[in-house]
């Protein structure tokens, strides 16, 4: 099926159907009126996949998913015009440019955390771009797939844009397929395996990994609004199943009672005195996971460290905000990515030994900063390499349309968002147009000496050595 | 870190490790030692210039003319061009932020990757090393080179030189052959760049996918050049030097970039095939003026490309090769089937097949059929034919009635697409090759939305959905606690 699948769309993109502007810009408008149309719709496949609020449906997909459409509407001419770039004296007479083109036909694999967001938010790069699309949603969020399988044929053109579902059996066979980009998003064990599947056919990739992202929390901020900026960046984003979400915070020995404090009130303020009651809170999306993450906090090492929550209902798959403090850091809950609303605190004696802390792990796809302290942000910035990085808030960054959004090292390659998502499926194609004027006989053999010297001149950009080589200097012996 | 021999035996986790402590030091990260990186690499062509072409000479015999106009001139003008845009390159750019964040900024910040590795290839031995090296230096990266085996004396040159006039601490040449590569591709490596065959280009990136080692591939292709019928005899004898440049000229056509093969109308064919031969007789008048076959195996490959009886059968002109001299004549082929070796392999080498077509624009339609080569060249006028081809095809890059010269230009990016590869570099795309672009946004702790935070309920749904189609107005008045 997936090899039938390709064939299709490569058959209607070689016929050139993506390429026209009104083509993708229809596409995108059919997209917006999806979204406006079944907001209820894909709400309710969110809530069933994850148990995900309205509130945060709205907020971080559905919200999101619309505005990148309409970005992208609103971009969509600007970025496909050739970019006119200067040529150089060497090759005057010339004109160059850079031309987008679409790669061809991409794969897009999404991951089950925003099941929504992040299956469209590629497809929309990859269709602003011109190309032809498979989408495999998770799995893992089966209703959402389902949604998508049922919902996109209504809207977009199917002949250049499909939907293909299943699990591990169909992702592999679709990998086989030779594709142009292959963009992943999900855990670095896959992504290696899209990697290793992608090179045999020499197809790039862009993977959108995770790691484990840090808070690093200084004493001078505001404490009450820095605390609740985490809790909602933590917990409000999917119970903490976010590539972005604070995995765990660090902050100085003296400090720690203060914020955990704080963390305690705002909680409670937040989900209220029995969290697992709480209808703000997304549950754990299966009983994998929720095995998984019982797990780190059963180590005997990390039970005893819990100063917040710990409650767990398996039979609803929740699990309730838990902080804990000073873990042993060779316990599976230090050393894996978390991906849950466990958040436990590491302690340091002075704040700036947080950087080294950061450093020792792998590059992570967010690092986060709160303090007033501007050399303290200056540092941060500039020692810690990250996909991308918010000063005193969380996840925010990806909501802006001009910053790339991407990891570094183990939290992936390639990055989107805005016009970044168009890049991501295009080609850069240099264009260098000459006339047959400006011929420079200095160019070809015999290399005489005069040559040589009017050739380096000219190579260096000298204005004279361009004229003596339109004038036709040497003269050719005929 | 132990001698040499001791690093190969133990699979360079020395190496590796040493240059990694040495990233992570800051060492390579300051502008200042970046700045002195480039200005020795500009001292080091200027000063060893005539070693340079000695050992072009000794593996290629490469004529010092071909040398300077392909390898050492535009790298020098290259590395210059790096040092005075360093600074400008390395800097945050500002980055729009939406009015319903504010108070904020947002910046982008170029980051260098960490230890870097790059492969080069024999056949512009000194430029695919030196050209990637200024913009891994210029980015800030701790950086190792393999010059490929092949081309021995440069090879030796580059790691006898470049740790007299580089930081030797933080860049490292390692010599040997595909073994070595092998044992280097067993480490983590924060960017790899690979320049050679597709065959090792999968391997070099399934290696790098236990990783998640990001590569950049620039493979081989067979780069077509459409000549359109030209009126006048000064534009055909222009466009005829102009592809005897690009083929026998660059390194007797083996180079990812040299004209592979013609597309060219019927009728057009002869009078083409005429001025070609004359022309090569005025260029060539001496055997040093074309670089020399590589090697026995190369030799043999392009012999056998000849020995195909339909193939030997469609010479017209040249043909001759010395298996004892390993010299091949620059020969031009008139139609060989499509189906033979030298029309589906990459040819690299002095063998120049013509194909006819009835009209020229059929020439886009067989282009289409093929793989994405790296580079498309076209000799015309007309204003509609560029038009289709810079639509209708695909390639790294397009050149119109001029081959090869799109490298030198630092304005425009240099790399593949499809199965001429990825990745791009030259001039400021040497320098983003090797860096990341890390996102920064700040925020202060002043003007809180309290809708933003749970418990959730309608009226805080209410306000981010104006928040969100940035109606500001409403959003204003709906926070005074005036409803809509």
């Amino acid at each position: 099926m997936a090899e039938g699948v390709a064939r299709e769309l490569r058959a209607s993109f070689a016929a050139g159907r993506t390429r026209p502007a009104e083509w993708r810009a229809a596409q995108l408008r059919a997209l917006v009126r999806m979204i406006e149309e079944k907001e209820a719709d894909i709400s309710d496949a969110l809530h069933a996949d994850l148990a995900k609020t309205h509130m945060e449906s709205y907020l971080h997909e559905i919200s999101l998913a619309k505005s990148a459409c309409k970005f992208a509407l609103k971009g969509l001419k600007n970025w496909a015009k050739p970019e006119k770039v200067p040529s150089a004296i060497t090759t005057f007479p010339s004109t160059a440019q850079i031309v987008s083109e679409p790669l061809g036909v991409v794969l897009i694999i999404s991951a089950w955390n925003y099941p929504f967001l992040l299956s469209i938010d590629p497809v929309i790069g990859a269709i602003a771009a011109g190309n032809a699309v498979v989408l495999k949603p998770s799995e893992i969020a089966p209703t959402t797939s389902s949604l998508f399988a049922k919902l996109l044929p209504e809207y977009v053109d199917n002949s250049c844009i499909k939907v293909v579902e299943g699990g591990v059996l169909e992702t592999t066979v679709l990998l086989e397929q030779k594709w142009d980009k292959i963009f992943y998003t999900g855990s670095g064990t896959v992504g290696r395996i899209v990697m290793a599947a992608a090179a045999k056919h020499l197809t790039p990739v862009a993977l959108e990994l995770g790691g484990k992202c840090p808070v690093i929390v200084d004493s001078d901020i505001d404490l009450h609004v820095a605390v609740k900026r985490i809790a909602v960046g933590k917990w409000g984003c999917n119970n903490g199943q976010a590539c972005i979400a604070p995995d765990y915070i660090i902050t100085t020995k003296s400090f720690a009672p203060e914020l955990v404090d704080s963390l305690k009130r705002v909680l409670e303020r937040f989900y209220g005195k029995d969290p697992l009651q709480s209808a703000d809170l997304s549950r754990i999306v299966n009983s994998n996971h929720f095995h998984r993450l019982t797990n780190l906090i059963e180590d005997k090492k990390v039970a005893d460290k819990i100063v917040y929550g710990g409650e767990t209902d398996e039979k609803q798959l929740k699990i309730a905000p838990t902080v804990l403090l000073d873990v042993p850091l060779d316990t599976a809950l230090m050393t894996g990515e978390i991906f849950g609303p466990l958040l436990p605190i590491v302690t340091v004696e002075k704040i700036e030994e947080s950087i080294d802390f950061i450093n020792s792990k792998t590059k992570p796809l967010a690092a986060y900063l709160f303090t007033k302290n501007k050399k303290l942000q200056d540092e941060f910035v500039a020692n810690v390499p990250a996909g991308g990085m918010l000063v005193n808030d969380i996840a925010l960054h990806l909501t802006n349309p001009h910053l790339p959004f991407g990891g570094v090292g183990d939290s992936g390659m390639g990055s989107y968002h805005g016009k970044f998502s168009f890049d991501c499926f295009s080609h850069k194609k240099a264009v260098l147009i000459r006339g047959f004027g400006g011929e420079a006989t200095a160019r070809y053999p015999p290399y005489t000496q005069e040559k040589q010297k009017i050739l380096r001149g000219l190579i260096n950009g000298s204005f004279i050595a361009l004229i003596l080589a339109l004038l036709g200097f040497p003269r050719e012996k005929r | 870190m132990g001698s040499v021999a001791e690093e190969r035996a133990l699979g360079y986790g020395g190496l590796v490790s040493d240059l990694r402590d040495v990233y992570e030091s800051g060492r390579t990260r300051d502008l200042e030692w970046r700045q002195s990186q480039l200005k020795e690499l500009v001292r080091l062509l200027r000063e060893k210039e005539e070693e340079i072409f000695d050992v072009l000479r000794e593996d290629l015999g490469k004529h010092r003319g071909e040398s300077f106009r392909d390898e050492v001139g535009v790298l020098a003008k290259s590395v210059e061009d790096k040092l005075q845009n360093l600074k400008k390159w390395a800097a945050p750019e500002k980055a729009d932020t939406p009015l319903v964040a504010f108070p904020a900024t947002a910046f982008v910040v170029p980051e260098p990757l960490g230890v870097v590795l790059i492969f080069s290839c024999w056949n512009l031995p000194i430029g695919l090393v030196l050209e990637p090296l200024s913009g891994a230096l210029a980015a800030g990266n701790a950086v190792v080179v393999k010059p490929s085996e092949l081309a021995p004396s440069t090879a030796a040159f580059l790691a006898a030189t470049i740790p007299k006039y580089l930081d030797s601490k933080a860049v490292k040449v390692v010599e040997g052959g595909p073994e070595v590569g092998e044992k280097l591709m067993e480490h983590r490596w924060d960017k790899v760049l690979f320049t050679g065959s597709s065959r090792v280009g999968r391997t070099i990136m399934t290696k790098a996918a236990k990783h998640l080692t990001p590569v950049a591939l620039e493979l081989g292709s067979k780069c077509p050049c459409i000549v359109d019928w030209l009126d006048s005899n000064r534009d055909s004898q222009v466009a005829v030097n102009r592809i005897i440049g690009a083929k026998w000229s660059t390194c007797a056509g083996q180079a990812c970039i040299a004209i592979d093969y013609m597309l060219v109308e019927e009728e057009f064919a002869p009078i083409l095939i005429e001025l070609l031969k004359s022309t090569l007789k005025r260029f060539f008048t001496k055997p040093e003026y074309m670089a020399r076959i590589l090697n026995k195996q190369h030799f043999q490959r392009l012999s056998d490309l000849l020995e195909d009886p339909r193939v030997a059968s469609s010479v017209v002109h040249g043909g001759y090769y010395d298996p004892k001299t390993l010299s091949v004549e620059p020969t031009i082929l008139l139609n060989p089937p499509l189906d033979s070796d030298i029309m589906t392999e990459e040819i690299f080498g002095p063998l120049l097949p013509i194909i006819t077509v009835k009209k020229i624009e059929d020439s886009i339609t067989f282009l289409k059929s093929k793989a994405k080569p790296l580079a498309i060249y076209a000799f015309t006028r007309n204003e509609k034919l560029k038009r289709r081809i810079i639509d209708e095809t695909s390639s790294g890059s397009v050149t119109f009635n001029d081959a090869i010269v799109q490298y030198g230009l630092d304005s425009i990016p240099f790399g593949g697409v499809g199965h001429s590869g990825f990745g791009q570099y030259h001039g400021k795309y040497s320098f983003e090759m090797f860096s990341h672009k890390k996102a920064v946004l700040k925020r202060s702790f002043l003007i809180e939305f309290m809708f933003r935070y749970p418990p959730w309920d309608d009226s805080k749904i209410g306000m981010l959905r104006h928040v969100f189609r940035f109606d500001y107005v409403n959003l204003f008045l709906a926070l005074l606690g005036v409803r809509r």
